[in-house]
């Protein structure tokens, strides 16, 4: 008998999106949707919204939360700060997923923990092909043993 | 009081699968590259008892043959990277010699799995290495891409910047600068 200890991955990604333009939801949930990879979406309309749905009890939690900068009530910066002092979090990925190409945004959201920084894309075609490899990459570091800390991807 | 410490997933996760299958009395041979060989049958009970005791340090029995070739392949990159004779071989006659399977089937089934190909994933984990080594020493760029074998800083330079956007410059003042904010949060 041969059996093969490792940590084995969930194979579906959940994956939560926290953004207050109705058509950017939809588009990428379209997106999502046309990408092989298995994913469960969650859409979220703010930053409250998301941080209520992050602390639920018993929450299933998200492996990745693509989160758009600018929103009312909670803004994207807000929402990263929070979810990087709760420990209960550590193991989200986070993507800032925003119109701003501003480097200074881009720095400041990487110091405060964001893995990903994705602009968003000006065509549908583009947005697929930047979810996809913002995906992949992100199914290697929850499926094998590579250091999330230094997980740092700009696209 | 902070200290840092440094480890070994390989040599961490053998001994304690060791420790657990000792004590619950299963003789066994840990092949490495995340393979166990267990002398005898064992009942369902055991297996079960087994595969809790393993689930608590996050360590999973594959049931999947085809998902557990996957994960030994991944860890017999890791290996081959972490080892210094990076030159004498190709990853694919690597893989093949290892594993005993031919490139073309371990790719293939790589693939279907994975949602990458075993070329880019091994760029990635040379990739993450480099990481961990601007993170964690004090060697420079060039001492860097010596260790794991590129050709020069340059080659280096455009592959990290290819995978992650990122140049290294970039990511090590990031780095630091995480570093600085973890810091003043603690004082």
């Amino acid at each position: 008998m041969k059996i093969h200890p490792l940590n084995s991955g969930n194979q579906i990604l959940n994956i939560a999106l926290a953004d207050d333009d109705d058509d950017d939801r939809l588009f990428f949930q379209e997106a999502i949707e046309d990408i092989s990879i298995r994913t469960k979406l969650s859409l979220l309309k703010d930053g409250q919204e998301l941080m209520d749905y992050l602390n639920l009890p018993n929450a299933i939690l998200p492996n990745l939360v693509f989160l758009d900068l600018n929103m009312p009530i909670k803004n994207g910066m807000q929402c990263l700060k929070e979810i990087r002092s709760n420990p209960d979090l550590s193991k989200i990925c986070i993507a800032i997923y925003s119109t701003s190409c501003s480097e200074k945004d881009i720095e400041e959201t990487f110091i405060n923990g964001a893995n990903i920084y994705l602009n968003k894309p000006n065509s549908f075609a583009k947005l697929r092909e930047a979810i996809k490899k913002v995906l992949q990459i992100n199914w290697q570091y929850h499926t094998s043993n590579l250091n999330r800390d230094n997980f740092l991807l700009r696209l | 009081m902070k200290i840092s410490i440094k480890y070994d997933m390989a040599i961490t996760c053998k001994a304690i699968v060791q420790e657990q299958l000792d004590k619950l009395d299963i003789p066994h041979t840990i092949h490495g590259i995340g393979e166990i060989e267990i002398q005898r049958e064992l009942t369902s009970d055991e297996t079960e008892e087994m595969m809790g005791k393993l689930a608590n340090y996050g360590i999973h029995v594959l049931n999947d043959q085809k998902l557990a070739l996957v994960h030994r392949i991944k860890n017999t990159i890791k290996e081959m990277l972490e080892s210094d004779n990076l030159q004498s071989q190709t990853i694919s006659q690597y893989l093949a010699d290892k594993l005993n399977y031919s490139y073309t089937y371990l790719s293939n089934l790589f693939s279907e799995a994975t949602h990458t190909s075993i070329e880019n994933f091994v760029i990635l984990c040379k990739v993450d290495h480099a990481k961990e080594l601007m993170a964690n020493t004090n060697l420079t760029l060039t001492e860097i891409a010596y260790r794991l074998n590129y050709s020069s800083v340059a080659h280096l330079s455009s592959q990290f910047k290819k995978t992650t956007g990122l140049t290294p410059t970039t990511f090590q003042k990031i780095l630091e600068k995480r570093r600085g904010n973890l810091i003043q949060k603690t004082i």
